[in-house]
């Protein structure tokens, strides 16, 4: 086993260019070193890319904040930029873990673990974030929804990695939240994930909303009728009513250790509903 | 509250522990901190499939890589030359026609590195023709069953069984005519239930350093609750003389009972044998959960009958635990226990000890009690609530007392029940306002507590101070409190004493550290042993005064003559008899040897205030306070904190923890991420009430504390979620997709 740590975003291209066995790329290594711990994986090469600058900085652009592929849980949650705009974002992210995992824990390998039941992953889609994706062809952008395909699986290249991620300007009336359920309070995974990202004109009257699903299907979904049930609507009970039920009915889990299918079909409505009621109180803060 | 007469001057305070500072500062050594030179690693291979037997297993591939130095397989040990008692044992740490459940080892090798190691592995081939398995324990018992063991009849059963079965023993037990019982009953309430299997989660892996000779001598260093049962079952799987075998216990990072049995020591051992170097063997999380003892998964109905004023006409219960492969459970102890509370004229156990394809079962805290009062407390609680009676004043009814006649048999002295419900009644908890969503649970719990075999030693130093020296692994602070019953003794200063465990060739032979036993037979032993140092220093004194050893007595820490006829001389403190050893005879030790009896009977009695989420069945734990009887407290702080353990496990049992096992006889959640444990923001701050009954066996009153706290918890859990529910949960664990369906169930019905 190879483990480079190369300081150059085409130094990281190249060795995934030249490598032709099993290659991990090492972020924080929460995910990777567990996989090489159980022996679940035995790579040829390790490329570690937190030697390499630009992706170890939040940068603010366009309104936005692009956010490096190295920047820690810790680093992002002591942002008060990212926080002010994004605090549903943050508040998945800094889920994820301990303390101390979340020294070493990124975005952007949450991103690219695949997990359905990541919990940075339905915050980042209901926030409408976009991937940039670098390989030896150069840079592409794409919605953040698009890079898992399946559990462990992801639409990249083979010498292709993600660079950052970005996170859009919004307007004044907006927020968003995440909640998840787990049946203890920390250090679990999500049984259920549900991200909202709301916006209100200054009527009180919902002009646009994502809503995304973690752990009820083989990847975090965006659920756009969850969403239709909201726009249009001050939010009230029977928005609310809607969105929880758009959101059930949208929710395909499956029976496993950590929970049933009537459960997370249910759960995956209330937590919608629950975050859709922090995001609007956040909406109203501001 | 009982009462004590007796002024105490160091039992009863809150010293500082021995081995605090050692690990807090992270340089204790546990099993896995010991090197030797030329050490080599250990690994094993373990069964994939739940049920298979095993044709014939190669290991000439992963024997001819370089780097590796031994391989052991079953043929590896002489099974012939092993006692019959521990062939269960064997062929548990080393499979050898079967491989009954997933993890069972089949092999093992030593080598110069891990990634070696690793490699050899994967070239051992075995050959296995796949049998069908049985995980659930109900389906084990059933006729069609898939048979683990083709000579298992069923023991105890009248008449004896024609065909074999996975039903390893029959047990039973009570009193009285339980039908004449119900007949005087106006209400009677007949319930099953179900609990899952728990791991013991100590956060220490089994782990060891086996060192075998060439002239047949070996040591042995591992993390135990028992390094003379280790030395005694290795000894004889390895065929060794006892003598020949030297065994110290680490520091261990708990055990909780699941440390009572050997699974790679005598793995380690072979693999140094045939090696000729250092073996150590780290077991990892994996392994611990799927290849060492978990205790049993249970099947029970309960049937109550009470008259409309409260008092209990019959009890029967039928207990069914699935043992794991070699059907170890302690159903036993189950059903001897489920009713040990209450004062019953009629009462009547029957419990059922079930081989199922699973790791085999070793003890956990109150080994198989605290599920039985999962049942039999969830239905004294229906039972207040149907009879509108106030569930503490039910339980004060119904109270085992002095003198009554235990539902196991024996007829109970001095016990301190109906002061554990009264200190509850009196507890501002208990009056405490609930809110929506919210439910108090309230549930009773014994256990027996264990002498047993144990030898000490004390060593009076010449600068006065003491080493006093124990062969029962501190698994709880227990070194902290046998200074303080050597301080109480001798009249010296705690600070003084130094308790250390010793290997197993230096004391004779003491039982495993379990069954609560340590604070209360080490701590007898060692008051004796005092009493012997005592009498041999006040010999050394009546010598220097040239007056007979009758002459002389021990009073306030110091000899003195024991009368105005002895003659006048100035009492001599123990710090000068101490510095005159070498001048009136050498060396000043106290010893005792002793098969203690007399551990008394301990009960608890649980509150616990939960909030249920009516929309995810969430249980939060709001507020738990654990009442118990202590005999006498030695180091109350210890005391406390086995109190707070035993709810917190409990607590873990009651809402998540499970083992889950898939189609494939599997087990899926084979780590902490899945299976959970409480984390520490789960839980409230656990008060405790310690109540002090002197037990009656015990010179300072002690009784076993360690493990009565983990007999309440589930029953009284499952009556707040029942409570705060509006449904009754009658199966563990009561984790959210379970508390909500029953919700959701109760609804629709």
């Amino acid at each position: 086993m190879r483990f480079e740590a190369p300081t150059s975003l085409n130094a990281a291209i190249e060795l995934l260019e030249n490598e032709a066995g099993v290659v991990r790329i090492l972020a924080g290594g929460t995910d990777v070193l567990v996989q090489l711990r159980s022996g679940q994986v035995e790579p040829d090469l390790i490329v570690d890319i937190k030697r390499i600058e630009a992706m170890q900085t939040i940068t603010e652009e366009d309104g936005g904040f692009r956010i490096g592929a190295a920047v820690c849980g810790a680093e992002l949650g002591g942002h008060a930029g990212v926080c002010k705009l994004w605090p549903g974002v943050v508040e998945a992210v800094e889920l994820i873990g301990s303390t101390q995992v979340q020294g070493r824990a990124t975005m952007v390998g949450n991103l690219c673990n695949a997990s359905p039941a990541a919990d940075s992953v339905p915050a980042m889609v209901a926030a409408g974030a976009t991937a940039r994706v670098t390989g030896p062809e150069g840079s592409r952008d794409i919605p953040v929804e698009k890079i898992a395909t399946g559990p462990g699986q992801t639409s990249l290249g083979r010498a292709e990695l993600v660079e950052s991620v970005y996170l859009p300007a919004r307007g004044v009336h907006s927020s968003d939240a995440y909640l998840r359920f787990i049946p203890r309070t920390e250090m679990d995974i999500a049984v259920v994930g549900a991200g909202i990202s709301i916006e209100m004109d200054g009527n009180g009257i919902c002009t646009h909303a994502r809503v995304a699903l973690g752990a009820v299907g083989p990847r975090v979904m965006l659920v756009e009728d969850a969403a239709t049930a909201l726009i249009g609507t001050s939010i009230d009970e029977a928005a609310l009513e809607a969105l929880a039920q758009a959101a059930s009915s949208a929710a395909t889990p499956i029976d496993d250790k950590r929970g049933t299918v009537d459960f997370r079909i249910k759960v995956a409505g209330v937590l919608a509903r629950r975050a859709a009621i922090i995001a609007v109180q956040r909406s109203r803060v501001d | 509250m009982g009462k004590q007469d007796r002024d105490f001057k160091a039992v009863g305070t809150r010293p500082l522990r021995p081995d605090g500072v050692e690990k807090v500062t992270g340089r204790a050594k546990f099993g896995a901190d010991l090197s030797a030179p030329g050490m080599l690693v250990g690994r094993f291979l373990r069964s994939p499939h739940a049920h298979a037997r095993i044709r014939s297993i190669d290991t000439s591939k992963a024997a001819a890589l370089p780097g590796v130095k031994a391989v052991v397989t079953g043929d590896s040990f002489d099974i012939t030359k092993v006692s019959s008692g521990n062939h269960d044992t064997l062929a548990n740490v080393m499979a050898r026609d079967k491989a009954l459940y997933e993890g069972h080892a089949v092999a093992a090798i030593a080598a110069i590195s891990v990634s070696i190691a690793r490699k050899a592995l994967k070239l051992i081939e075995v050959d296995y023709e796949v049998l069908p398995h049985v995980t659930d324990v109900d389906e084990a018992m059933a006729a069609d069953a898939p048979l683990l063991h083709e000579n298992m009849f069923t023991a105890n059963l009248t008449p004896k069984p024609t065909k074999p079965s996975n039903i390893a023993n029959f047990y039973e037990f009570g009193h009285g005519d339980i039908e004449a019982g119900f007949a005087k009953a106006d209400v009677i309430i007949e319930r099953s239930f179900k609990t899952a299997a728990t791991h013991q989660g100590y956060i220490e892996p089994h782990a060891c350093l086996a060192n075998m000779t060439q002239d047949g001598q070996g040591e042995l260093w591992c993390c135990t609750q028992g390094h003379f049962m280790v030395r005694n079952v290795c000894a004889d799987l390895m065929g060794m003389e006892i003598s020949k075998l030297r065994v110290t216990a680490s520091e261990i990072g708990g055990g909780f009972g699941g440390k009572t049995t050997v699974f790679i020591d005598p793995v380690a051992l072979m693999l140094s044998k045939l090696a000729g170097k250092p073996v150590k063997i780290v077991m990892s999380r994996e392994e611990v959960f799927k290849a060492s003892g978990p205790t049993s998964s249970t099947s029970m109905r309960i049937k109550i009958g009470a008259t409309n004023d409260g008092r209990l006409t019959a009890c029967e219960g039928e207990f069914n635990y699935q043992g794991g492969a070699y059907a170890d459970s302690p159903v036993q102890f189950g059903a001897m226990s489920a009713f040990a509370c209450y004062d019953l004229e009629h009462v009547k156990t029957v419990g059922y000890d079930v081989a199922a394809n699973r790791p085999k079962n070793v003890a956990y805290r109150a080994p198989g009690a605290p599920m039985a009062a999962f049942a039999v407390e969830s239905v004294m609680a229906e039972m207040a609530d149907r009879l509108g009676l106030d569930q503490l004043e039910f339980r004060l009814k119904n109270a085992a007392t002095e003198g009554t006649r235990s539902s196991y048999g024996p007829t109970y002295n001095s016990v301190g029940l109906t002061e554990t419900i009264k200190a509850a009644q009196s507890h501002d908890h208990y009056s405490a306002p609930l809110g929506a969503n919210q439910g108090r649970g309230i549930a009773s719990g014994f256990w027996f507590n264990f002498g047993g075999q144990t030898a000490v030693s004390l060593n009076v130093q010449e600068d006065g101070t003491v080493n006093v020296t124990v062969g029962t692994p501190d698994i709880g602070g227990s070194r902290a409190s046998m200074g303080l019953m050597v301080a109480e003794e001798l009249g010296i200063e705690y600070d003084n004493i130094r308790c250390i465990i010793a290997d197993t060739s230096s004391l004779g032979y003491n039982d495993v550290t379990d069954g609560s036993r340590t604070t209360f037979s080490s701590g007898l032993a060692l008051i004796n042993a005092a009493k012997d140092a005592k009498a041999k220093m006040c010999a050394r004194a009546a010598r220097i005064w040239d007056i007979p050893a009758e002459a002389v007595e021990w009073k306030d820490g110091c000899v003195q003559p024991a009368g105005a006829n002895a003659g006048e001389f100035e009492p001599m403190s123990f710090a000068e008899i101490a510095a005159n050893a070498d001048n009136t005879g050498g060396p000043i030790a106290g010893h005792h040897e002793i098969n203690a009896s007399g551990a008394g009977v301990s009960f608890g009695t649980h509150m616990v205030d939960v909030e249920v989420d009516p929309d995810t069945g969430y249980v939060k734990i709001l507020r738990y306070t654990v009442v118990q009887d202590a005999g006498k407290a030695v180091h109350p702080a210890y005391v406390e904190g086995q109190y707070q353990g035993g709810a917190v496990q409990g607590i873990g049992w009651a809402l998540n923890e499970e083992y889950i096992y898939g189609e494939d006889g599997r087990l899926q959640n084979a780590g902490f991420l899945d299976y959970r444990m409480p984390v520490a923001s789960d839980l409230p701050m656990i008060d405790t009430v310690i109540v002090e009954v002197p037990n009656p066996g015990h010179p300072y009153g002690v009784r076993g504390v360690g493990e009565t706290s983990i007999v309440p918890p589930m029953a009284a859990i499952a009556n707040a979620v029942s409570q705060a529910a509006g449904v009754r949960m009658t199966e563990l664990p009561m984790s959210p997709p379970r508390v909500l369906k029953a919700m959701d169930d109760a609804k629709g019905g």
